[in-house]
């Protein structure tokens, strides 16, 4: 903490400034040595097509690209949903009855350490296709949204739980005053990551359902573009993946920030 | 206040009971005695201080008295309004920390007691706002806790003690990790809101100069398992103040308090 403020104490605006601008200078000088390299060596595209290629290609593919970037999205908002809220019941449930964590728990974890991309086959075969797809992204996301909430609702302070005790509260006051707001933090840093991994899921296994056949995720373009040698396209949906991802992730952070900035360390910055 | 019984007529004597332990044991799940047996008897509206080392059991003969564990033998016996429904509302609590909810704000933290209650909303905001003005924290309901210093939070957990109205105010050291300038205020509020209220404090401390001026009585007790081995009456000019903490009659009341607990540390040499 202190170490942080006295960083941050001095030259704040100027040093903010240089966490944006160093990393953008460093993409820069990478894409303009890498499409310096393709012209001089005079690399064809079906090998390593230039950056300005890959944009190129973005905006003239952008009807088909911008079609599964949508599916994909879908696909990961459903699997994140079904996770958020799989887990943060699950882990309810497991608050309540000792008898139920101890019973459920070691499957949660064999769910989890179990890859998805061996499950995915075995899930195509028995639903549905769009099912699998979000069941798989469901898989990878429930388990940090279900144990970090349960280190959550396992954290309430023990002097606050004695006061509710003293003052009589029902089981259910506790739940809605105390549990879960303590858990609040824990639980959205679960969703931080949840977030991130649904996409993840969803790519998975649509890269599994489409070799087994129809598909119109970014994933599958990735793969379909593999097997035609459209190289380009497949930076393109690449580069639409990861920007998925990153503006995901910065959405359920500044959401994190905003339900916590008036009181939870974590959000709190500098300004004491 | 209003009319009350004790939980036993024989008990009252000439004075009401506040609150009464008998026997009083409590042993740990290892096996540990931790306290008593101890016999205790609180009158109504007396400012008792237990004062003992660490480990002592002092709290947990507090924690027995607001109901939050059950002796292993002994009775407790607490004295009740007529008409109190509300559970625990007879007691109030300070704990040790100010154990207050950081993601909500004072006045939320103060009305806490009433709305598990189940009050009405604008009532329960009324009371708290009340509660909040009589330890001079008015002006900060809508504060979070985390704007507030070490004193300024203890003082909300004593309004949130207090929202209820309770009859007996049990405080667990609450302004041991308190700097000295902000325990003496805070004593000094305490000694004036207890004058204004009337209520029943039962004040656990581990500073002898902190028991003797805040208290009527002063119960020393001894290393685990805590037994009573002194109950010293201190008596002075009421209404107390600075003048008493630096009397001639202050220092010989320490100097006693302190003899009587000398023993509870001398047979605590392996710590």
């Amino acid at each position: 903490m202190s170490a942080q403020a006295a960083i941050t104490a001095k030259p704040s605006g100027a040093q903010r400034a240089m966490r944006f601008v160093l990393p953008v200078i460093v993409f820069a000088a990478g894409l303009l040595a890498w499409e310096l390299v393709v012209r001089v060596k005079d690399i064809p595209p079906y090998v390593l097509p230039a950056p300005s290629v890959i944009v190129l290609t973005l905006i003239k593919d952008w009807a088909v690209l911008s079609q599964s970037l949508a599916a994909t999205l879908l696909t990961t908002l459903e699997g994140f949903v079904a996770a958020s809220i799989g887990g943060i019941a699950l882990a309810l449930l497991f608050n309540q009855s000792k008898w139920v964590e101890y019973s459920l728990f070691p499957y949660a974890i064999v769910l989890q350490v179990t890859p998805v991309i061996a499950i995915a086959p075995l899930l195509l075969i028995y639903l549905e296709q769009q099912t699998a797809v979000v069941v798989c992204a469901f898989i990878v996301a429930f388990f940090p949204v279900l144990s970090n909430t349960t280190l959550g609702l396992n954290s309430v302070d023990r002097n606050l739980s004695g006061l509710f005790q003293l003052y009589g509260a029902s089981p259910q006051q506790t739940l809605r005053f105390l549990k879960l707001p303590a858990a609040l933090p824990y639980i959205l840093g679960g969703l931080r990551i949840a977030g991130g991994l649904s996409l993840i899921g969803a790519v998975v296994a649509e890269i599994a359902a489409g070799t087994a056949g129809a598909g119109s995720g970014l994933a599958y373009r990735i793969a379909e573009s593999g097997y035609r040698l459209n190289i380009p396209r497949m930076f393109a949906a690449l580069l639409l993946l990861s920007l998925a991802g990153i503006v995901i992730y910065g959405v359920l952070a500044l959401v994190s920030h905003l339900v916590l900035r008036r009181w939870h360390e974590s959000a709190l910055g500098k300004d004491n | 206040m209003a009319a009350v019984k004790t939980s036993s007529g024989a008990e009252a004597g000439l004075t009401a009971l506040a609150a009464s332990l008998r026997g009083v044991t409590k042993a740990y799940d290892n096996g540990v005695m931790a306290l008593g047996p101890l016999d205790l008897a609180v009158r109504k509206g007396e400012f008792i201080s237990l004062l003992g080392p660490s480990g002592c059991g002092k709290s947990t003969a507090l924690r027995l008295i607001a109901e939050l564990s059950a002796p292993s033998s002994g009775t407790v016996r607490v004295a009740r309004h007529e008409g109190e429904v509300l559970p625990g509302h007879g007691i109030g609590f300070v704990f040790q920390e100010p154990t207050l909810m950081p993601w909500t704000s004072v006045r939320e933290n103060v009305r806490l007691p009433l709305r598990l209650a189940g009050v009405a909303k604008a009532e329960a905001r009324a009371r708290a706002d009340e509660a909040l003005a009589s330890v001079g924290l008015a002006d900060f309901a809508d504060a979070f806790p985390r704007e507030l210093s070490g004193g300024m939070k203890m003082r909300v957990s004593l309004a949130r003690a207090l929202v209820t109205d309770p009859d007996i105010l049990l405080m667990d050291e609450p302004f041991a990790a308190l700097d000295e300038i902000t325990r003496f205020r805070l004593n000094n509020d305490l000694l004036a809101l207890w004058r204004a209220l009337g209520k029943t404090v039962i004040f656990v401390t581990h500073s002898v100069f902190e028991s003797v001026y805040l208290s009527q009585r002063v119960v020393v007790m001894t290393a685990r398992p805590g037994r009573i081995q002194a109950d010293i009456r201190i008596e002075t000019v009421e209404p107390r103040g600075e003048e008493f903490r630096t009397s001639a009659a202050y220092s010989d009341y320490c100097r006693k308090v302190s003899a009587a607990l000398a023993p509870s540390y001398s047979g605590q040499s392996t710590l």
